[in-house]
């Protein structure tokens, strides 16, 4: 029978190939689904793999997606290493993009470009606040990080909803749950002007908090503290580190990227508060951390694989009829056997002629 | 008093959701197995006892089916964790999020679809006609009156019957009880799929029952306000069942102060029941010890034989 069999050391070249063994798995589970609602299979996953790359126009497109993902994730991920499980981005997310709107709607026509500046760090505050909040109940009561996070995202889309449906109306709007649009200097800018692409600055952004991600987690002494209270928190005990630090740390730093992630989404591309701000990034970043092995550079590929299923998706909905939320379909398979093989990293399968007894 | 009785019956009503799904992942929990896939399994069973009952016309084929969906997608999420030993809140998310997407993706053809409209209220004979009390109480679907009854079940299965004491062995010290003999990760699964299958009724009774409608995200984080209710029950059973009704009834009291007439915008009131589930989180957890001695000691470490 085949067994599996604890291995002395983690396969490195697994841990690598896991990946690729999930999204492979993944393709194909995602063909049999368009067999199943009978559609053509190739042509589905075209949508999803091909089409996202094909143009200047689609690659633009696919950086819009992958700046929130990549920016959520990597919070996420020093989060996770530090085994602190913080499941509300989406919630830090939508104050973020709550607290942008608040300072993008206070500019006048004079306003200068300067204001983009104070919309994204207002941005980052607002999701400091939200994730602040929860390590303040974790830190001071012991209260559940999972359970505080995840409440407080629908707490935070619930204040979301109250402001557009009530206080911050556009009066001129007839009535639809909606702000005003922001004026043309609170939004942030493309990153290629006059090309009719709607990539922004953002995408620099998030490239930046990667390498400042790399840099904090592997070359400084926080980072390396906050590595040790995730892996071994009784030698991280012993050493004297506190994990109440990094709880904060963690929870602040994760807080500000899905803040600034927000920021960036309600003024750039979207350019207004709406109650469909919140898109999922902040879920779907749980599986970019994951997919991308909770590093920083890892991250940046399994964003742009995540945004390509997004944008998978919506082609699909729009020439093919299938549903989009096959996207969620396709994110949600792709972390459960992503788990499953991420076994072959500690564990090697070997065939063995008996059942070896004490198993059960 | 008529608006009264019927805010008792409705808190009833909603408490019935959560108490199904708590007292679940209460039975998970005992094992030593956390499940924060309780969100996705409530979703797939809504979708897939909708789905049924809309085919088959039959309210109860439709909880029937929800129980059996969920509690294969939690064989899966088992044979993960117990087998592999994959990082149970990894797999758990994994689940909430599949579920999540795949009841949407299913879901999609039967927004617009409503049930037939049924009486389903079961009338106590004679209690169902006392003043008051009746309609506040006696006169509810009768999975309200299953809720209750599994809640004595599952506390006399637990403190009083053999296999109980295995279960609760299991999940305080796997280790004893796999020296004692005991097949820790079958019992394990079997909890598991037990609890699955829990969340999955809760979930159904959502769509079938209480809605009688499906929507994308219909459970709206019910699941998860059930896996905190373990936490603020201190995994005894009728604690449980008591906290399901307190958080049935504010989440009903949010359309009793909306119909009184309350000024205040609805997305607050509708804020309460997630509000009430962090400041109960945040009391309950405050007392570090209370918790330690009440949890079961191996919640979500992995376990393996080392045979």
């Amino acid at each position: 029978m085949l067994r599996l069999e604890p291995r002395a050391e983690p396969g490195r070249l697994m841990s690598v190939l896991s990946p690729v063994l999930a999204l492979a798995t993944t393709v194909v589970l995602g063909a049999l689904l368009f067999v199943a609602v009978g559609k053509d299979p190739v042509r589905g996953l075209g949508l999803f793999f091909v089409e996202p790359i094909g143009s200047a126009y689609a690659l633009s497109e696919l950086a819009i997606k992958a700046t929130p993902l990549l920016l959520i994730a990597l919070g996420l991920a020093v989060c996770f290493r530090a085994n602190v499980w913080n499941i509300g981005a989406e919630g830090q997310f939508v104050v973020g993009a709550i607290a942008a709107g608040g300072v993008a709607m206070m500019a006048g026509p004079t306003t200068g470009r300067w204001i983009v500046v104070p919309i994204l760090l207002a941005g980052m505050l607002g999701g400091m606040v939200w994730a602040g909040l929860v390590a303040l109940l974790r830190d001071r009561a012991n209260a559940s990080e999972i359970l505080v996070s995840l409440m407080l995202v629908y707490v935070a889309e619930m204040l979301l909803e109250y402001l557009v449906y009530g206080p911050w109306k556009d009066p001129a709007g007839y009535n639809f749950p909606q702000t005003i649009t922001f004026l043309e200097a609170t939004r942030v800018p493309h990153l290629l002007p006059g090309t009719g692409q709607r990539a922004h600055i953002g995408l620099l952004l998030a490239l930046l908090a990667v390498a400042l991600c790399w840099l904090s987690l592997f070359r400084t002494y926080a980072g390396y503290q906050l590595q040790v209270v995730g892996l071994a928190p009784s030698a991280a005990r012993y050493a004297g580190f506190s994990s109440r630090r990094v709880l904060w740390l963690a929870m602040l730093g994760s807080g500000a990227a899905s803040g600034l992630a927000g920021a960036l989404e309600a003024a750039g591309p979207v350019g207004q508060l709406t109650p469909h701000i919140p898109a999922g990034y902040g879920f779907a970043g749980i599986i970019v951390a994951f997919v991308g092995r909770l590093h920083p550079v890892g991250i940046v590929f399994s964003s742009v694989l995540m945004s390509m299923f997004y944008l998978g998706g919506e082609l699909a909905q729009s020439r093919m009829g299938v549903p989009r939320s096959l996207t969620g379909v396709f994110q949600g398979v792709l972390l459960f056997t992503l788990l499953a093989c991420d076994t072959l990293i500690d564990h090697r399968l070997r065939w063995t002629r008996r059942s070896v007894p004490g198993g059960g | 008093m008529e608006s009264i009785a019927l805010l008792v019956a409705a808190t009833l009503n909603a408490g019935t959701v959560l108490a199904f799904a708590s007292l679940g992942l209460l039975v998970n929990e005992r094992s030593g197995v956390v499940n924060l896939g309780a969100e996705g399994l409530m979703l797939v069973a809504a979708v897939a006892g909708f789905a049924v009952t809309l085919g088959s016309g039959s309210v109860w084929l439709g909880l029937l089916a929800g129980a059996g969906a969920a509690g294969l997608l939690a064989a899966v999420f088992g044979l993960l964790v117990i087998w592999l030993n994959t990082n149970q809140y990894a797999a758990g998310l994994a689940l909430s999020l599949f579920g999540s997407g795949f009841s949407a993706f299913v879901g999609v053809r039967f927004t617009q679809e409503r049930l037939p409209e049924r009486a389903h209220a079961f009338r106590v004979p004679l209690l169902a006609d006392i003043p008051f009390i009746g309609p506040a109480v006696f006169r509810q679907h009768p999975m309200v009156y299953g809720a209750i009854a599994l809640t004595f079940a599952l506390a006399w299965f637990l403190y009083k019957s053999r296999a109980g004491l295995v279960l609760r062995a299991v999940g305080e010290s796997p280790e004893s009880a796999h020296a004692l003999g005991y097949p820790v990760r079958r019992i394990r699964l079997g909890a598991v799929v037990v609890g699955g299958a829990l969340c999955g009724i809760a979930g159904a009774y959502i769509s079938v029952v209480y809605t009688q409608l499906w929507v994308e995200g219909i459970v709206a984080g019910k699941g998860w306000i059930a896996l905190a209710l373990t936490t603020f029950g201190t995994w005894r059973p009728t604690r449980v069942l008591l906290g399901a009704y307190l958080f049935g009834g504010v989440t009903m009291l949010q359309f009793h102060l909306q119909g009184a007439g309350v000024q205040i915008a609805s997305q607050w009131l509708t804020m309460l029941p997630y509000l009430a589930t962090i400041v109960v989180l945040v009391l309950i957890s405050r007392n570090a010890a209370f918790i330690r001695t009440n949890m079961p000691a191996s919640l979500g470490k992995p376990f393996s034989p080392g045979g």
